[in-house]
């Protein structure tokens, strides 16, 4: 797969298995706690994918899950668990008692990853800022170091620069050459593709090109940043996509209990993952009803015009 | 729904009264979405929400939500960009209050939400950045001896670190936490950055708040009862509460 391709649709078993390699650094979940790409993170665990350092703010139960996977051998991340519940079991069974494989951690804050990777946005080594003074954080970190300011002289800390080799984002649409259009809360995914040096998309809807040029300030990742484009419904399940789906608390509420011990969350990553071929199966196993019920019919458009006329 | 008043909606309640009218609110997750939603429908009318995901709003939620990044909390927003947009505002100084928690404090209204010796936990999320640079912070913890210790065990999210000064000698801009609201009453601090307890909930004595303390806790000269929730502000609470 290529950026300088026309037409970079594709399936999303092809997408990961030619873009994820094993040992890679990939980004995910960047949008905090909508638009997860959950459907490229079962393509994970049905390829095999091993040795993964996960790169994210806060990951909702994307990053648990791979990590109870066995799919991870290191995260660099602010916060990672069940926002709706609280505490992730793998992560807590992987960092304290190195099961199913030993972890290991780069702390960031919020602000800290994501100048991080707003650092690898720019080229540049590092960022400086002032969080977290006094904290320990940003102590005996590869992650972190000391500078001091050219014009002023004042200590700052230095964010060191984090590159993903695949950022993968869920967005709303996009064309085939990867312009994406995405709206409601950004996180860190606009500097994260921007960082990455490769970006795979999967979306609600592929449109025609003129969709896309028709409104282009909402292009934020533009498709020279992009190698794969997958159509893929309800992909981001059950995390939120504005204007498409709802949050599906109760399935985060029920991974919290189904990952409690080791063998349940064996019993539910076999039922929810590796005895399901693809996203269409999963979707045919939540069931219509469930789908219909997470499904937004609400119409809330833009009343002002946008007149791009020249 | 319970019709007996439970601590949970005590602590909103104090929490809400924590938002100023006109003042820029990191929110924060939990208890705080209630919160804003409650101080803007009531007595912070013009008080504008921040929430780390890159949205800013002005209005409370369109209906209840569990999390920040739900559709009802991005429909009806004035702006959302991203989490950069919304650091910058806290780096720069622009926040006025900002909500915290934590699995620890101590008598410094320091945070830990990353290590125990026996318990990894999620990590900072914003928490540490917000506790850097928010004009004031406020905490809202459970209050239990385990969480409440002479000094945590790890320094997520800044306080008054070691007292007096300290956040000027490090380099942090913001004033640091004015108040701490737990299960048990609501705390200030006094001028060389140590925690006195200011009131007591309903039916919770002294002894009890210092028996779950991990330190020797002082108290303001005036003791009084936290205020209960109006009739209006619990209707909202229980309205908007989608964890309790």
């Amino acid at each position: 797969m290529s950026k300088r391709r026309l037409d970079k649709t594709t399936s999303l078993a092809s997408a990961i298995r030619e873009c994820v390699h094993d040992g890679d650094q990939v980004a995910m979940g960047l949008c905090l706690e909508s638009l997860i790409p959950f459907a490229a993170r079962h393509e994970f665990v049905r390829q095999g994918k091993k040795a993964l350092t996960l790169i994210g703010p806060i990951s909702d139960i994307l990053f648990d899950e791979l990590i109870g996977a066995g799919c991870v051998q290191r995260v660099i991340a602010a916060w990672v668990g069940n926002v709706g519940a609280g505490m992730g079991y793998n992560f807590r069974r992987a960092v304290e008692r190195g099961i199913p494989r030993p972890l290991l951690l780069q702390e960031h804050s919020n602000f800290t990853i994501t100048l991080a990777l707003k650092a690898a946005a720019l080229g540049v080594p590092f960022l400086p800022t002032r969080t977290g003074a006094g904290g320990d954080i940003i102590k005996n970190q590869e992650g972190f170091g000391v500078v001091v300011c050219p014009f002023t002289g004042v200590q700052l800390t230095a964010v060191k620069a984090v590159v993903p080799d695949v950022t993968i984002l869920h967005v709303q649409r996009a064309d085939m050459f990867g312009n994406a259009h995405v709206w409601g809360n950004l996180g860190v995914a606009v500097e994260a593709a921007y960082a990455a040096e490769r970006v795979i998309l999967t979306c609600e809807e592929i449109v025609d090109r003129e969709v896309v040029a028709a409104d282009p300030n909402r292009t934020l990742i533009p498709g020279i940043l992009v190698d794969a484009v997958v159509h893929e419904p309800l992909g981001a399940h059950p995390s939120p996509v504005q204007g498409f789906w709802k949050r599906d608390d109760a399935y985060f509420l029920g991974y919290h209990e189904h990952s409690r011990g080791r063998e349940d969350f064996l019993a539910w990553l076999k039922e929810w993952v590796l005895d399901l071929p693809d996203r269409e199966a999963y979707c045919a196993k939540l069931g219509i009803q469930q789908v219909g019920t997470l499904r937004i019919t609400e119409k809330r458009l833009p009343v002002g015009e946008v007149n791009y006329g020249c | 729904m319970s019709e007996t008043l439970a601590t949970r909606e005590i602590m909103i309640a104090a929490a809400a009264r924590e938002i100023h009218d006109g003042e820029v609110v990191f929110v924060g997750m939990r208890l705080p979405l209630v919160a804003f939603a409650v101080a803007k429908e009531l007595h912070a009318p013009a008080a504008v929400g921040i929430f780390e995901n890159g949205v800013i709003r002005d209005r409370r939620p369109l209906s209840p939500i569990v999390t920040m990044g739900d559709p009802p909390n991005i429909a009806g927003a004035t702006a959302c960009n991203g989490l950069i947009d919304v650091m910058a505002l806290l780096q720069r100084g622009r926040i006025d209050l900002g909500f915290i928690g934590g699995a620890e404090v101590d008598r410094f209204g320091n945070l830990n939400t990353n290590w125990t010796p026996e318990i990894r936990l999620p990590g900072s999320g914003g928490a540490a950045d917000i506790a850097s640079f928010a004009r004031r912070t406020v905490i809202i913890m459970t209050h239990e001896p385990r969480r409440f210790r002479e000094r945590v065990q790890y320094l997520t999210s800044a306080g008054h670190g070691t007292g007096k000064g300290w956040r000027q000698s490090v380099g942090l801009s913001g004033g640091g936490p004015s108040k701490v609201v737990t299960s048990l009453g609501v705390f200030s601090f006094d001028d060389s950055g140590d925690m006195i307890l200011t009131s007591l909930h309903p039916g919770i004595t002294e002894e009890e708040v210092q028996a779950n303390t991990g330190w020797i806790l002082r108290s303001a000269p005036t003791v009084t009862e936290t205020r209960t929730p109006t009739t209006e502000e619990l209707a909202l609470i229980r309205q908007f509460d989608t964890l309790g």
